[in-house]
Formats: C-alpha cells, sequence, structure tokens
C-alpha cells in the first residue's frame, strides 16, 4: 500500500473504533489524543484491527510510533508496502 | 483447541467473549446453567417477565457523550448507542428517619438537596468530589485505592449522619466488603451512581443479552449452554483441559472464568483446598409485587429508594435471622423516563432487595423454606412501606427469591451477589494461562461486569506475551 492508501485504512479503522468521532479535520502531525477523545483501549484497538485485517504485526514497544496519523503512517509503511489494497 | 474458552455467560463472559470472537479468536462459552445471563439474567413465571439482577444501569450516559464506561464499553463491542437504548431514571431518593435526599443524573439535583439539609457540609461534599480517583487511577495501584472510605469520608464531611446516607446506595449497588468500602471501589461507585447516574432498557435486562448473545454467534463465537465446568486439568502451571459436568473434555489456549475466585479454583486439580474463606460474603432476597396499577397513580415516583432506619448505616452479612430489614432498596422499574413510542411497562412493579443470610436460607427444609419466603417478604415490605406510600392493597402477583436461589443459578459461593471482597484486580490466577472477569475481578453491575469482561479480554487474552 501506498502512504496515502495507508492513511485511508488508518481512518477506516478509526471509524470503526470510534464511530462518532469526526475524523474529517484531522490533522496528521498532531497527535491523536489531542483531536480524539482516544483512550489506551482505543490504541490497542488500532493495533488489533491491523493485525486482524492485514496480519501486520505490532510488537509492544513500538506501540508509540502510534501517537499521531504522520507517525504512523510512516511507521506502518515498510510493513504494508508489499500489501494490496482490498 | 480453541483459543480461549470462557466460563461463564454472564454479562461479562459475553463481553469478554465478543471481544476474541471479533478479533478472529476462536472462543467457546461454556455455561452452566439452560440460559444465559448469570448475576443479572432473565425468566418468565406466569406469563410475565422479569429480570433477576436489574433494578438499573449506573453509569448512565446520553447519546454523544463520549467519557465514561457506557460510552467506552459501546465503542469497544462495536455497538451503537441504540443497541443499549437507556431511559433515564426520574429520579432517586436517600431517605433515613427525618431526612431525605433526592439524587438524578446530574449532580446538582444531589449538591442542592445538602445544600439545603446539611448546608454546613457543601464545602466537604466539594471536597470529596474532587478528590475523586480517576478512572484511570482505579486499576488498584493507586495507593489510595485501599483506603477506608468511611476514614476519608470523616475527614471531609462534618455531619456523620451525611456520611451514612451517602455510603447508603454506593454499598447497595455495591461493596462486597461488610462495614467499609476500599475508597477505590467508593470512587468507582460516587462515579458509576451520583455523576452518571441510572438508565434502563425499556425490554428490562433480556434486551442487552440477547444484543450481546446474538453479536457474539455472529461473530462465530461458540456458546455452550447446560455445560458446567467440573475440572481444569492442571499440568505444572498451565492449564492444559476442561471437564464438563458430563464428561466431555476440551482444550483451549488459554480459559477467563467468570465463576469467581474460589470457584475457579475449585476446578483446578491442582488445587485441594480452595481459601473459601476469602470468598464474598453478602447475599439478598429480593422479591417482584407485581401491582394492578401504576406506582405514580398512588404517588410514588421515585426511580430507586434506598432507605435506613436509623441514623446508622449496617452493611454486613445479617448477625441473626435470615434477613436484615433495617436498610433496603426500593425499585420500581416503572419510573424511568420511557420514550412515547415505548409507553409504559404493562403493569406496576416494585421489587424490594433486602441483606440475608446464605447459610441460615439454605439451612431450612422445603417447607418451611417457602413458609419464610412468604414471611420475610411480608416483613420486608412493611419495613419499605414506612419510607414509601403503602402498596400492598394493590398486589396481584409476587416472586421471591433468595441466596439460595442465586447460588443455584450462579453457582457463586454463599449467593454472592458483589463478589469477594478482595478483589483479584489484575485479573491473574497461579495459572499462566487461566485468568478471571467478573464480579471477584474488580468491577461489579451491568456496566461493571462488562468493562472487566472487555479489559480482561484486552489485558490477557488478545495480546501476545
Amino acid at each position: 500500500m501506498s502512504p496515502a492508501e495507508i492513511r485511508e485504512e488508518i481512518i477506516d479503522i478509526l471509524g470503526d473504533i470510534a464511530p462518532d468521532e469526526n475524523l474529517d479535520d484531522l490533522v496528521d502531525e498532531k497527535n491523536f489524543r489531542e483531536q480524539l477523545e482516544l483512550d489506551s483501549m482505543d490504541f490497542l484497538d488500532i493495533v488489533m484491527e491491523l493485525r486482524k485485517r492485514h496480519r501486520v504485526q505490532i510488537p509492544e514497544e513500538d506501540y508509540g510510533n502510534l501517537a499521531s496519523m504522520h507517525t504512523t503512517v510512516t511507521y506502518l509503511e515498510p510493513k504494508m508496502r508489499e500489501i494490496v489494497k482490498a | 483447541m480453541y483459543d480461549t474458552i470462557i466460563i461463564g455467560a454472564g454479562m461479562s463472559g459475553l463481553a469478554a467473549g465478543i471481544r476474541l470472537a471479533h478479533f478472529d479468536q476462536r472462543v467457546c462459552i461454556l455455561e452452566r446453567h439452560y440460559t444465559i445471563g448469570g448475576l443479572n439474567s432473565f425468566y418468565r413465571m406466569g406469563g410475565r417477565d422479569y429480570d433477576v439482577g436489574l433494578h438499573a444501569m449506573t453509569n448512565f450516559a446520553r447519546q454523544g457523550d463520549k467519557r465514561g464506561p457506557l460510552a467506552k464499553l459501546i465503542r469497544q463491542l462495536r455497538f451503537r448507542w441504540e443497541d443499549f437504548k437507556l431511559a433515564e431514571q426520574i429520579g432517586s431518593s436517600i431517605r433515613f428517619p427525618g431526612v431525605s435526599l433526592d439524587f438524578g443524573n446530574d449532580i446538582e439535583l444531589l449538591e442542592a438537596e445538602i445544600a439545603e439539609h446539611f448546608p454546613h457540609c457543601v464545602d466537604g461534599f466539594q471536597k470529596l468530589s474532587a478528590s475523586l480517583l480517576d478512572y484511570d487511577d482505579l486499576d488498584g495501584n493507586n495507593p489510595n485505592f485501599n483506603r477506608s472510605s468511611r476514614e476519608i469520608l470523616k475527614e471531609l464531611i462534618p455531619d456523620p449522619l451525611l456520611c451514612e446516607m451517602l455510603l447508603c446506595p454506593l454499598m447497595w449497588y455495591g461493596n462486597a466488603r461488610e462495614n467499609d468500602m476500599d475508597f477505590g471501589q467508593f470512587c468507582i461507585m460516587f462515579r458509576a451512581c451520583y455523576l452518571e447516574g441510572f438508565g434502563r432498557p425499556f425490554k428490562g435486562v433480556r434486551m442487552i443479552l440477547k444484543n450481546l448473545v446474538r453479536k457474539f454467534r455472529g461473530l462465530g463465537g461458540e456458546l455452550k449452554l447446560r455445560s458446567g465446568v467440573s475440572r481444569i486439568h492442571v499440568d505444572g502451571d498451565r492449564a492444559v483441559g476442561i471437564v464438563l459436568d458430563d464428561g466431555t473434555e476440551l482444550e483451549a489456549k488459554r480459559i477467563l472464568s467468570s465463576a469467581g475466585t474460589v470457584e475457579t479454583m475449585r476446578m483446578c486439580d491442582d488445587i485441594t483446598t480452595p481459601l473459601v474463606a476469602k470468598a464474598g460474603q453478602l447475599s439478598f432476597i429480593e422479591s417482584i409485587s407485581i401491582l394492578d396499577r401504576q406506582p405514580q397513580d398512588f404517588g410514588f415516583n421515585r426511580t430507586i429508594v434506598f432507605y435506613n432506619d436509623s441514623e446508622q448505616f449496617h452493611w454486613r452479612r445479617p448477625e441473626q435471622g435470615l434477613c436484615d430489614a433495617r436498610t433496603g432498596v426500593i425499585c420500581s422499574p416503572n419510573n424511568y423516563q420511557y420514550d412515547a413510542d415505548e409507553g409504559m411497562l404493562p403493569d406496576g412493579i416494585i421489587r424490594i432487595t433486602t441483606l440475608a443470610d446464605y447459610d441460615r436460607w439454605t439451612a431450612l427444609d422445603e417447607t418451611k423454606y417457602r413458609a419464610e419466603k412468604v414471611a420475610q417478604y411480608e416483613l420486608s415490605v412493611e419495613s419499605s412501606v414506612r419510607f414509601m406510600p403503602d402498596f400492598r392493597r394493590y398486589i396481584i402477583d409476587t416472586d421471591v427469591f433468595t441466596p439460595k436461589t442465586i447460588r443455584r443459578f450462579t453457582w457463586h459461593d454463599n449467593g454472592a451477589v458483589y463478589g469477594a471482597p478482595d478483589k483479584q484486580l489484575d485479573g491473574t490466577t497461579h495459572l499462566k494461562n487461566v485468568y478471571l472477569c467478573g464480579t471477584d475481578q474488580g468491577f461489579v453491575g451491568i456496566v461493571g461486569a462488562i468493562v472487566s469482561g472487555i479489559s480482561m479480554a484486552n489485558r490477557h487474552c488478545l495480546v501476545e506475551s
């Protein structure tokens, strides 16, 4: 997947996890927690959804990379390069 | 081989099952009873639907509220607010002799009542609210979690009567410990009852349970009823198999049990004497009186009344006799703000809950048991009508259940409703792949149990260690 496709997938996952949040005005460089009402359970869900949908494994020590959209896409790019968007 | 076997199809087991099935685990929930729900089950009798444990769901939140356990569990289980469709309470009361405090789903009402009846305690109450532990601090690691609530209240609130009145609903809804309450549990219940409040789905607990089961099965989860677990085979520090009452053997990578700490330990074949003294001690009788009219028709518009007939609130297993009716909870499921298109409940209902002693109830022979159900029911009603309009002439049907009933349908030791006083907050056991959820893990009530199931599934069954 390209970075743009990865971003779309993260938006889709966030829409699943937090359907009542407005994702249209999301600023990629700002932390998710500053813009959305997300807690540690929700972040775990991002990890779990990525594993469920794309078999992407994210070790616990890497969870910090998911702080913002920008850092998330950057982190996932090498892991998801080979995956074909459904 | 299952990824996870869950013992118990109550609120916590079903919620855990949904989380695991959603993330593609092969999950099986095993339930001994012929139906789901456990401590919060439902049944049908004489053409009517009854809820077992539900007076109210605590932690009420309005659609669009993003914070708090209810919003959290709806998100985690991928439900919508409409699937729970909670109607708000009309309002509840704490009634002691000579003084009554009303409260509702916004703290302002209770604050106003305190300003009116205990003006010298207004400051103290503000300080108390400000000192509540946050939800993030409620995993037991905070040093204030185990502090005595009575001590903290005494420091902040000058009037001992107000302390007793504030503790009464919170202990009733629920405190597993006799006499005093861990401050952590106090904070959980303070938020649940006073800050967030009560709600109820029009159709009662069956709607919630049916939604949970439908989702679980829809995700591929297996639910086996009439399938009680008899033994957990242990090899070293791991569970290697499960044996059902009928001898069937099942295997799983891990087990999540909502049966209770002592009850689960008893199943493990490496434990000869589980510490039964650690089980919960508090059980109740509960009566459901069906009336020929709506309670508001005879001037009763309270959703819940928590009463106590002296200035001192006693929260312990009855020292003598079958019941202790000095305190009790009166609930009218009619007194919620149901939608116009739902209308009113078909019958008027008054539920009364009374502290009861498990051992004395179970020692009764069949004839005495049936007679005492009637006698204790009458005593509890007599006690209650000091705090509400007398409804006895409107009664057309009744049902009563006792600690014996609770034990029979949930298999919790002592018919305990709120689990053990010492919670296993991290959900671990002596075995590396056996975990606990439900009332003995930490949170009680419908919302509490669901959050417990979700948290323990997340923490122990989803994250690869």
